[in-house]
């Protein structure tokens, strides 16, 4: 995400239908002016808004970063309210979050853009704005949108002051050498001490203290001076309609009855409808239907085609799955999908997620926007593998190997070493938790790396962490014995040696493949005692014993019985309840046929699931 | 006889096939005549019965006087029960279903509840008359009555006496007072000792004793103390339950919200077990998965029903099992009379049966419930019985050779010989772990040999 640069970016609306049948051949640049390409409505009076008054120098390409809650969506309904983007009333709350598991919740999980116009001494002003999300997992969506700015705002409350992500979004924004505008927001709060947080500013952004606005995006204090701000410190994008066309697709969605439609920061050239461009990643060809701005919806400057069944519904759930999947991934590239299949489970898909919000999410959006649920297993990590067999490399290809299922873990003897992938972790937190949280890191193997007082009270302290030591629920922990105080982020820290093992699953002497999991050496005896515990609940008793064991290769470390029935058998069985009772058997009877037998045992297919399945949430 | 009423009952359905074994809901109302043809087709006289046609009855009395906790059966405890409409309306239905059923001979009859012994005597006599009247009524007949230890004064007992009953099953549950509380029972342990011997005065040998097991923080001592008094109370007969929770009972309810503990699995074998030892060494033999009898004390009626044999009920809920011949039918139905006794009663008023549901056996269900039902006892399901259900699948086509009921055998709990299959005692009270894989090779044997048949048969 490295190509930010000072560009033109505003935004227009592409749709983007299957490649087009015309004969292949060199992409056709159109290099007509920007004043000949569109037209464009505004939300308000569906009047013609003439792009040629808005050259690049009155064009501000901005973000909003912040840490969760610290009022990052509220500051964009204020901003749209004031440009006269969206009419002023009560009920303007998270206008930019659209999606129904945004609202929900609360959070921002999409990048969501608008078109702002703003009137400053006497110039128009075109300030696109994207809103960007605040949890640690969607740092992704974040680093997108920025790719397509020159400034960002910096929110930080005025009471909590500077959490973990306000750290991790200064370096993304500072990295990617972006103006940054710090704003101290949420200052009408009894609590509010902008000027300490002003100071942490300082120490930890080496921002002087009176660069900061204080303001109260809630009561819409100082908003005014924000929109100054953006416009004087904020670069305008360096922009030639001359050039060939070079654009970002920064976001994307499928429309049930559109189509595929991107959202494109364009770098240089022009677009408009007719248009055929070409994917520079795919070498695709496309045609242009439709072009138009966000103020925050679209408006489209031409009548829709419908584009019903581009893609069929099929009649199994598979290919329901399959289809949503497809979509919601286009909206989501984070995601990324591989086919698996496994025995308990059925055919389905490894998905990968930067975290267990972001799968929720993810989750609930396939549930909402596409009406399909499906099965969670808990997360796992994807590990490497160094080879050193001569004839492993020579199969690979590679001496380096990945490993996303436990059946396809090489033998320790054909490695020279394992590697699992770690993060770097970024806690801020009130100092009288300290000593908890550093217990609760070496517990889940983290390293330290640095402590620092960001003020008298609060501390800043980072982390190596093996990936799979937060990814299920580290971020609950640290939350529960912090009060909610403590704060979390992280990023990607590479991969690194790790003593990693292969445990299975036995029943009764029988390994079960979709159990087996790679796990460190030191964890190995605790998770697998929590899986027997949990298989031993979900089997049903049998007319004989059931040994329950984890093992690592021949030894075993773990091991419940589940003992045989000595007694099944109902008690009274006259004349007048038959019917009911048969029923019963024949079900039961038919039952078995839905049994996956393990040996001699018989374990209902859901069984697997119930062990594979997250824990709901205590 | 009623060997040779079966077999045509089997020869018809092979005619018939599948056509009628299709499940009918009698409309409400007065469309009842029509509603009980909805089956079959009159205009197509079937064979009638080879043979003289026999039945058992039940007769159900829904009323109790207090709802025990554990209780989920269909009774009601009312203010005042109008006995003269009650006692008409069980007269009444005998009689059509017995007609129906072209019932020749009662083998046995069974008042049951509810509580058949708040019952006035001549109401019971009016019932057996009533059957006498359309069939034979042997002398000799069982005829059980279930009492209730606060219902079982000497007076009243002799009274049922008079009235043709020869068998007395007491609901003493427990010789606990605790216990009787906890189980909401209306009686003390004084007072069921007190019924029971009087039972056995005026009924002996045929006396019956019910027991409940397993209640909520009973200890095995306790249990081992309740059965040794019952010993030394009881005739040659006992019934051993072991408490089943029923949902929507006040027990259940407790238990489910953690007020009484949940006894364990664990517990509940050691009290059957040693249950069953202790009644051995008193000479008790278990004839069924919950019943013991001694010098051949046996209950025919309830006999019946584990030998899959017919039977008729009639009152409020009741079930019954048999070919209504009367009607042009040709296959055991299952058949439910209207539950509540109100709406029942206006039933057997305006159509002379308050039958509420009935539903055609096909060859095959008869014969799952032939298995299901045989396993419970220790004779088993013998091959002279299963022949006559099923002429053309052997017992030992069915279970022989390798599959489910081999694996069984050889573990210990499934014994197939040349006389019948049936549980060993090791087995017993695994029963209904053994059904399902019987079951399912059941059902797959018999489909290969309808395969084998061509399938053209159902569609003649």
């Amino acid at each position: 995400m490295a190509l930010t640069g000072r560009t033109v970016s505003w935004w227009v609306r592409l749709l983007w239908p299957c490649p087009v049948a015309a004969p292949r051949g060199p992409p056709v640049w159109l290099p007509t002016g920007l004043e000949a390409c569109q037209r464009f409505y505004s939300s308000r009076d569906k009047e013609k808004i003439d792009m040629s008054a808005y050259p690049a120098e009155s064009i501000r390409n901005f973000s909003i970063i912040a840490h969760v809650d610290h009022g990052k969506s509220t500051l964009a309904d204020r901003l749209l309210e004031i440009t006269g983007t969206i009419a002023k009333t009560d009920r303007n709350k998270q206008v930019l979050d659209k999606l129904q598991v945004e609202r929900e919740r609360g959070i921002t999980v999409k990048a969501q853009s608008a078109s702002l116009f703003y009137n400053f001494k006497g110039v128009n002003y075109l300030l696109n704005l994207i809103d960007t999300p605040g949890h640690v997992d969607f740092s992704y969506e974040v680093s997108r949108s920025l790719s397509a700015c020159q400034g960002v705002l910096l929110v930080v409350d005025a009471n909590e002051g500077i959490q973990a992500q306000t750290v991790a979004n200064f370096y993304l924004a500072f990295e990617a050498q972006l103006a940054i505008i710090p704003v101290v927001n949420k200052i009408d709060l009894k609590n509010a001490d902008p000027e300490r947080v002003e100071k942490q500013i300082e120490k930890l952004f080496d921002i002087p203290v009176n660069e900061c606005i204080r303001i109260s995006a809630k009561q819409g204090t100082n908003i005014e001076k924000v929109l100054e701000k953006v416009i004087e410190k904020i670069p305008p994008p360096q922009f030639n309609t001359t050039d060939p066309l070079k654009a970002l697709v920064f976001d994307s969605t499928f429309d049930h009855y559109r189509g595929v439609i991107a959202n494109i920061a364009i770098f240089g050239g022009e677009i408009q409808k007719g248009h055929k461009i070409v994917s520079a990643h795919t070498n695709k060809r496309y045609e242009v239907n439709e072009v138009g701005i966000l103020t925050p919806n679209e408006q489209p400057t031409h009548k829709l085609e419908r584009r019903r069944g581009m893609y069929p519904v099929d009649q199994t759930e598979y290919n329901n799955l399959k289809s949503a999947l497809e979509r919601l991934t286009l909206n989501d590239s984070s995601v990324t999908i591989h086919r698996d299949s496994s025995l308990a489970l059925g055919a389905g898909w490894r998905l990968g997620f930067l975290g267990l919000l972001h799968m929720e999410v993810f989750n609930q959006r396939l549930e909402q926007e596409y009406n399909t649920s499906v099965i969670l297993t808990a997360p796992t990590v994807p590990y490497k593998a160094v080879l050193s067999s001569a004839k492993l490399i020579k199969e690979y290809g590679n001496s380096e190997i990945t490993i996303i299922n436990p059946a396809q873990f090489p033998d320790k003897h054909s490695v020279s070493e394992y590697l699992e992938p770690t993060v770097l972790g970024t806690i801020v937190t009130p100092q009288e938790y300290i000593r908890k949280i550093i217990v609760l890191c070496q517990d889940r193997r983290a390293v330290q790396k640095e402590m620092l007082y960001i003020d008298e009270h609060r501390v800043m302290l980072k982390y190596l962490f093996p990936l799979n030591e937060i990814v299920v629920d580290f971020y609950d922990a640290l939350k529960s014995l912090s009060s909610g105080y403590a704060s979390f982020d992280y990023e990607d820290a590479g991969y690194q040696p790790a003593d990693l093992i292969k445990m299975d699953i036995l029943i009764n002497g029988n390994p079960i493949e979709e159990l087996a999991t790679i796990i460190h050496n030191d964890k190995a005896y605790a998770t697998g005692k929590f899986l027997c515990e949990r298989l031993k609940d979900t089997i049903p008793r049998q007319l004989f014993e059931i040994a329950i064991q984890a093992a690592i290769g021949k030894k075993i470390i773990a091991r419940e019985t589940l003992k045989a029935y000595r007694k099944n058998v109902v008690a009274k069985c006259y004349g007048g309840d038959i019917t009911r009772r048969m029923k019963l058997l024949k079900r039961q009877a038919e039952g078995k046929r839905l049994m996956r037998k393990i040996g001699n045992v018989e374990v209902p297919r859901d069984a697997f699931i119930r062990v594979l399945k997250r824990q709901p949430e205590k | 006889m009623a060997v040779r009423g079966l077999r045509a009952a089997l020869g018809a359905m092979a005619v018939r096939g599948l056509r009628a074994a299709l499940g009918a809901v009698r409309p409400r109302g007065t469309g009842c005549a029509a509603g009980l043809r909805s089956a079959s087709k009159p205009s197509e006289p079937g064979p009638e019965p080879a043979g003289p046609v026999t039945a058992a009855l039940y007769v159900h009395w829904p009323y109790c006087r207090k709802h025990c906790s554990y209780c989920s059966f269909n009774k009601y405890v009312v203010p005042a029960v109008d006995e003269a409409a009650v006692r008409a309306c069980l007269v009444r239905e005998t009689q059509t279903l017995l007609r129906l059923g072209h019932v020749q001979s009662v083998t046995s009859v069974f008042f049951g509840g509810g509580t058949p012994s708040l019952a006035a005597p001549h109401t019971i006599a009016a019932v057996l008359e009533a059957a006498a009247e359309v069939a034979h009524l042997p002398a000799g007949a069982e005829v059980t009555l279930e009492a209730n230890p606060s219902s079982a004064d000497p007076a009243r007992l002799a009274g049922f006496r008079a009235a043709g009953v020869n068998r007395l099953s007491l609901g003493v549950q427990s010789l606990d007072d605790a216990e009787l509380r906890l189980l909401g029972r209306e009686h003390t342990a004084a007072e069921a000792r007190a019924a029971a011997e009087a039972a056995r005065k005026l009924f002996p040998g045929r006396v019956s004793l019910d027991l409940i097991f397993g209640l909520p923080g009973q200890s095995r001592e306790a249990w081992a103390r309740g059965l040794e008094a019952a010993l030394g109370l009881c005739d040659d007969h006992l019934a051993l339950y072991q408490l089943t929770l029923e949902r929507g009972t006040a027990l259940e309810a407790q238990v489910r919200r953690g007020v009484l503990p949940e006894p364990p699995e664990d517990l509940l074998a050691d009290l059957y077990l040693s249950a069953r030892a202790t009644l051995a060494a008193a000479g008790f033999h278990q004839y069924e998965v919950s019943n013991f009898a001694r010098k051949g004390a046996r209950s025919t009626h309830n006999l019946s029903y584990w030998r899959a044999e017919q039977y008729v009920g009639v009152g409020p809920g009741a079930h019954g099992r048999f070919v209504p011949w009367g009607e042009g039918g040709r296959l055991r139905e299952a058949r439910v009379q209207t539950p509540h006794p109100d709406t029942w009663m206006r039933e057997v008023r305006s159509c002379g049966h308050g039958t509420r549901r009935r539903a055609a056996l096909s060859p095959l269900e008869l014969l799952q419930e032939v298995l299901a039902l045989g396993l419970r006892t220790d004779e088993g399901v013998t091959q002279q019985r299963w022949g006559l259900f099923s002429p053309r699948l052997s017992l030992e086509a069915a279970f022989g050779a390798s599959g489910e009921a081999r694996e069984l055998q050889e573990r210990g709990w499934l014994r197939l010989n040349g006389r019948a299959l049936r549980c060993t005692p090791a087995g017993l009270p695994l029963l209904d772990s053994l059904l399902p894989a019987l079951l399912c090779q059941l059902r797959r044997r018999w489909n290969a040999v309808e395969e084998e048949d061509g399938g053209g048969r159902g569609s003649r």
